[in-house]
């Protein structure tokens, strides 16, 4: 699924150079459960960037189901991170002026998808998170938790096998956290690589591989090990 | 993309900037309308400037005779060129070219009297073809001189217009008779009045006209005061004009390239010429009024980059989830487009209105009849839209590239 070889990452602001990630290897396979933790600064943002093709890496290899993401062209890299990866994030990012329904649409539309499988496709989607009810419902009009769940609803629009989760329950109250991350196991059990990226390790126990960073480096792979 | 999206979004937009947004949009209607009414301006000027010049005629040459400066076949420079009633049959004869070839005689002073009044006016012996090539068309209810009137020296008049109201007033002048010079004629036609700005011996709504052969018959008029010629082709008028000096120049025994044997007046040329100034008028116009209309298109521009800035998180999160920089591009370029369109619209219809209420107040002076009335034609509403594309598009193109090209790292960061 995943395939890192010393991959590094270096910002420059002006005359500083900061290097964010510092030679990463890392394997992830298919069907995943993994959680990413580390403290504030340790690249953990910065990875998930370069694994979601966000961003590319400044040197190094980065395989993404095989696809080498250093020779995609700004379009492909679009239609990669369309096709083949879904975001959560932890502020949501939900397009504040449209309804849920049109915010699951969004990346069907980027697709070429006919109006009515995509009509289908996200009332599906809305069905699956349980917020049927809620199709045109605005963000505002909507819970944490709701819009959380909208937003899952779209990273998966386009069946993506890799999920991507940037604190996905940071914003949220506990209770409605615990929904996310049972969205998440099911979806790990339908068969999806789900990688969050948390703080929080109530979370990380419930995965089933926690990778550890410190200063841009893996601290702990976490293969073989069990979480702690 | 979805149109609705597209119209929610800059509804929101617009809620959210109002005051810049109906700003911008008025700037832009105020370019149009300048740009619309210089344009119109022009057009009605234009359309009056050829109206007059039609009331003297169209395609036409008039030619005097002058005097020569070169000598030729033994003859010495000095001489004067005149013309009689055959030249005007040699001219023809000579020249197949020509469509039409007349003469005219005037004489000034000339009185003529119906009933009591009693005026001195301005007369002219014309041949028929004057009809169609000097405009003087009748009314209903009369005719021109015919070549009938021509062969048999008939005493008939035709009167223009204004010469006829001062005789007759409201009465029916054709039928009846006048004494010009104490000589009875018969009335049998007015002319249908006319505008015209070029003239050479007085407008013809002042002028009585009869046959050239009663004229001649009457005052014992020898000579020509000129020629009138209309060729076949009315493009042709600058190549023939060689072609008239040799054969005159023949015929009198003049140097065919003595330019002052003959002065000519070449109308269609002048036409041609008017055409051009009158172009070169309205572009000059229309870049004026272009002008306003681009410091609006900056001020779309302007709003463009602050709207742009202010989403910078929601083209984030639209590449994160697999937007192409295609459709960035177009989303905000859609926008510009939309903002000037609705400016353009807003302000070609009050153009329109302004234009269509100036036609329909009545007013007469010397000015509008000069100037003509300011005139929205369908050319002008597509140069304009054209200009208006032109301007959303330029005015949105810098902006859209410019989101299209943000990082979306960066710009989810972006608070």
């Amino acid at each position: 699924m995943i395939d890192m070889k010393f991959v590094r990452k270096k910002y420059t602001t002006g005359k500083i150079e900061f290097e964010a990630l510092k030679g990463i290897d890392l394997t992830v396979g298919k069907n995943e459960f993994i959680s990413v933790m580390g403290p504030s600064g340790s690249g953990k943002s910065t990875l998930m960037n370069i694994m979601g093709c966000l961003d590319i890496p400044s040197s190094g290899e980065y395989l993404l189901e095989g696809i080498n993401v250093r020779t995609l062209s700004a379009n492909q890299l679009a239609e990669v991170r369309n096709q083949k990866v879904g975001f959560v994030f932890q502020s949501f990012n939900l397009l504040p002026y449209a309804t849920a329904f049109e915010n699951v649409e969004i990346p069907l539309l980027f697709a070429g998808v006919k109006a009515r499988q995509r009509r289908d496709r996200v009332m599906n989607l809305l069905a699956q998170v349980g917020l049927a009810e809620k199709v045109g419902n605005k963000p505002t009009e909507m819970s944490g938790g709701e819009m959380q769940r909208v937003a899952i609803a779209r990273a998966l629009a386009n069946k993506p096998n890799l999920i991507l989760a940037d604190e996905p329950t940071g914003n949220l109250d506990s209770k409605s956290g615990g929904e996310i991350i049972n969205i998440f196991r099911q979806l790990w059990q339908e068969g999806h690589t789900i990688i969050i990226i948390t703080h929080d390790q109530n979370v990380a126990k419930q995965t089933l591989r926690t990778i550890r960073l410190k200063d841009g480096t893996i601290d702990n792979n976490g293969n073989g090990s069990a979480p702690l | 993309m979805k149109p609705s999206i597209v119209i929610s979004v800059f509804l929101r937009d617009f809620r959210k900037q109002k005051k810049r947004m109906t700003l911008t949009i008025l700037a832009i209607a105020w370019g149009t309308i300048s740009i619309m009414l210089l344009l119109a301006f022009g057009e009605g000027l234009k359309t009056q400037m050829f109206r007059n010049q039609r009331g003297l005629g169209e395609d036409i040459v008039i030619l005097w005779g002058g005097q020569t400066t070169i000598p030729f076949q033994g003859l010495g420079r000095g001489r004067r060129i005149r013309f009689t009633e055959e030249d005007v049959d040699y001219l023809k004869m000579k020249m197949p070219e020509l469509k039409n070839v007349g003469g005219e005689y005037t004489r000034w002073g000339v009185t003529i009297r119906y009933g009591e009044k009693v005026f001195s006016e301005h007369l002219a012996g014309v041949y028929p073809c004057f009809e169609e090539i000097r405009t003087h068309y009748p009314q209903a209810g009369g005719r021109f001189i015919n070549d009938l009137d021509m062969q048999e020296k008939r005493r008939v008049v035709f009167l223009g217009d204004k010469i006829k109201e001062k005789l007759f007033g409201p009465e029916d002048a054709v039928g009846k008779q006048v004494l010009i010079n104490s000589v009875p004629f018969t009335v049998i036609g007015v002319m249908i009045e006319k505008l015209q700005m070029s003239m050479y011996s007085g407008p013809d709504e002042q002028k009585a006209v009869i046959p050239a052969t009663t004229f001649a018959a009457l005052f014992g008029h020898r000579y020509l005061n000129l020629m009138i010629y209309q060729p076949k082709d009315p493009e042709a008028t600058k190549a023939l004009e060689k072609r008239v000096f040799e054969v005159m120049g023949a015929r009198h025994k003049f140097d065919p390239k003595d330019k002052q044997a003959l002065y000519v007046w070449d109308v269609a040329e002048n036409a041609k010429e008017l055409k051009n100034i009158m172009f070169g008028l309205q572009l000059f116009l229309g870049l004026i009024g272009g002008m306003s209309l681009l410091i609006a298109g900056v001020g779309v521009a302007n709003i463009m980059y602050v709207s742009i800035k202010e989403r910078t998180r929601e083209i984030g999160i639209k590449m994160a989830i697999g937007a192409k920089r295609r459709y960035i591009l177009s989303q905000f370029l859609i926008e510009a487009l939309t903002i000037t369109f609705a400016g353009g619209s807003l302000g070609m219809s009050l153009s329109y209105i302004l234009t269509e209420g100036f036609k329909r107040i009545p007013i007469e002076s010397d000015v509008l009849s000069f100037m003509g009335r300011p005139t929205v034609s369908l050319d002008i509403g597509i140069i304009v839209i054209l200009v208006l594309g032109l301007l959303g598009f330029l005015s949105g193109i810098f902006p859209a590239m410019r989101a299209a090209s943000v990082n979306p790292v960066d710009s989810l960061r972006y608070e």
